[in-house]
């Protein structure tokens, strides 16, 4: 029984990984054929490099997620304060909105946020594209920062008014350091959401801005190619690391 | 270096005045000391009033609306008889002539048909059978490494966890590159003398993609439910004379209720919204929902954006729906911890 067992979660583990591990061996093979190996080689990863496409799309992608990281990071960090010292009612509401683009199918955030570019006549692009970036960030953003303020002395902003202190001055000395690394893990959690992300920027961008995600899927419609193959194998094992990381130190906070 | 669009002036001015309101708000706490802090949260405020609950809004608008703008059910029709806006859009004389002539709307391609529905129904299916599958797959696994006695468990449970950080296109793609033609599947079946399959842009193929994506995501919040488990209800129910299988549906099963509901959740909808799995796998020939609200947008018709709200409308309410139940049945979120 306990062999049966061992060996029924050892299919399924193979189910999950087997395709990845196919996948990211397949993109160091030096012929271009799926089924011969024909030798080690960094060919297709040389290759990534020369196509201006690719490059183009990994410069939209990186400043993309960098830009929305920032951005949010900064809306996301004043709003957790903000929301923190509301009342009871208004912070339901608040933390409500803020679940929406979380809880709502990606499909359905990114089809709405194209109809509002649609409707103000907005051409999208490469700014649409941040905006929707930035919209979807915030809340985790939020998530990361509100926690360590619940763990904060309630009394020390205060304190550092009646002693003085501007609350701009309380802001930057008193309240920052506290949540310092919460915020630190929110920036990093955006920068690498953003990055993940594929079905929010396919809506909200044009045929002509394409991201690394948006380009791979517009090129698999025709069939996969080895360089795709290298640019995927790339891209997950930078997300994945990205994601081990942040997870790592969520982790940390909440020990 | 690259082309990007710049946008509208106007669209500058936007970013222009939520700038100014930022500096404003600024300047207004530095001097006001009798400030409080819930202003902080204004600026958001503000962003997810713009990008979050408006766009929520136009997808009401837009499908109750006409292109002209004009009030209208006419898109919900649609949602049962696809060729309605078709049909209404075309002049009664003209079908008359038609008719007159002996042709029937049938020939004329604008009958009664029922596609988007039947893509809804199709689909719910498909997630259906996604989840009972990954219910039969995951359930057990999630079981033995809860087991205590299997000290491996708490360390395989991350190899679980992991896909579900792994990008879902990213997934998708290396699933179809090993089902392709020439994929390596492809080439051992060859190998051993079975010869090659069409392997790809089947219903298995996308079946197959979706709990490939999804299985994880039923496997741990069973296990998280499980692994909370007090074990010596199992352990009394043991000592009070039920065997190992009554023990189970007795008391285990029970007691991991609210880890299938997350689970369930978790699987299904994703599977119903999904749109690049069968796309991708399915090559075009399997159209679920989520392909037939991004057809609907990806086309030129203004009066398609507003069937496509309309089917958008119904998904929204039908994952509402189902969060809902899932807040009911496992209110404190104990099957979660997703990212």
């Amino acid at each position: 029984m306990k062999t049966i067992k061992r060996i029924y979660l050892g299919l399924i583990l193979l189910f999950l990984y087997i395709p990845i591990a196919v996948l990211i061996i397949q993109s160091f093979n030096a012929g271009e054929s799926r089924a011969k190996w024909e030798g080690f080689s960094f060919i297709w990863y040389g290759k990534l490099f020369e196509d201006p496409n690719i490059m183009n799309a990994l410069w939209i992608t990186v400043s993309i997620a960098v830009l929305a990281a920032l951005f949010s990071t900064i809306l996301g960090t004043l709003a957790a304060i903000g929301i923190h010292a509301m009342r009871k009612r208004p912070q339901a509401l608040m933390l409500t909105l803020n679940n929406i683009p979380m809880t709502m199918p990606d499909i359905v955030t990114g089809i709405s946020l194209m109809l509002l570019f649609i409707f103000t006549k907005v051409e999208r692009g490469y700014v649409t594209m941040l905006l929707a970036h930035i919209t979807f960030d915030v809340p985790y953003v939020i998530l990361s920062v509100m926690p360590k303020l619940q763990q904060m002395n309630k009394n020390s902003y205060e304190a550092a008014l009646d002693l003085g202190a501007t609350p701009m001055y309380a802001l930057f000395h008193v309240i920052l350091p506290e949540v310092m690394p919460g915020v630190i893990t929110g920036a990093m959690l955006a920068f690498t959401l953003s990055l993940d992300d594929f079905t929010i920027s396919y809506f909200t961008t044009s045929p002509l801005v394409q991201n690394l995600s948006t380009l791979i899927y517009s090129q698999a419609r025709k069939g996969i190619k080895p360089t795709m193959n290298a640019l995927s194998a790339l891209m997950f094992v930078v997300l994945l690391v990205l994601l081990l990381l942040v997870n790592k130190r969520t982790d940390k906070q909440e020990q | 270096m690259t082309d990007f669009h710049v946008p509208v002036w106007g669209y500058w001015m936007m970013g222009l005045g939520f700038a100014a309101f930022v500096a404003l708000l600024i300047s207004y706490i530095h001097k006001n000391r009798g400030f409080r802090r819930p202003i902080f949260a204004s600026p958001y405020v503000l962003w997810i009033i713009v990008f979050t609950v408006i766009p929520c809004l136009l997808v009401a608008y837009f499908s109750f609306t006409d292109p002209q703008g004009n009030f209208t059910f006419d898109n919900f029709k649609n949602f049962w008889d696809s060729n309605f806006n078709a049909r209404k859009a075309m002049d009664p004389e003209l079908i008359r002539q038609y008719e007159d002539m002996g042709l029937t709307l049938n020939d004329l391609g604008l009958s009664r048909d029922s596609i988007n529905i039947d893509t809804l129904v199709f689909s719910l299916w498909m997630a259906f059978l996604c989840t009972v599958i990954c219910l039969l797959l995951g359930y057990p696994a999630a079981h033995i490494m809860a087991d205590r006695e299997f000290k491996l468990g708490p360390t395989l449970v991350i190899l679980f966890i992991v896909p579900m950080w792994m990008n879902f296109l990213l997934r998708t793609i290396a699933m179809m590159s090993l089902l392709e033609d020439n994929g390596l599947i492809n080439s051992v079946l060859e190998m051993i003398g079975v010869g090659r399959q069409k392997l790809l842009n089947n219903l298995a193929a996308v079946q197959l993609g979706m709990v490939y994506n999804f299985l994880p995501f039923m496997v741990f919040p069973i296990y998280n439910v499980l692994n909370k488990m007090d074990y010596k209800l199992s352990e009394a129910a043991m000592d009070l004379g039920c065997d190992k299988w009554q023990t189970f549906y007795k008391v285990t099963l029970p007691l991991s209720v609210p880890g299938v509901v997350s689970g369930i959740t978790m699987v299904f909808m994703p599977a119903v919204t999904t749109f690049y799995i069968s796309r991708l796998l399915g090559g075009g020939k399997v159209q679920l929902f989520g392909d037939l609200i991004e057809a609907k947008f990806l086309s030129t018709s203004l009066n398609e954006w507003n069937v496509g709200s309309a089917l958008s409308l119904i998904m929204m309410i039908l994952i509402l729906a189902s969060l809902g139940l899932l807040r009911k049945v496992d209110p404190e979120g104990e099957g979660g911890g997703i990212v």
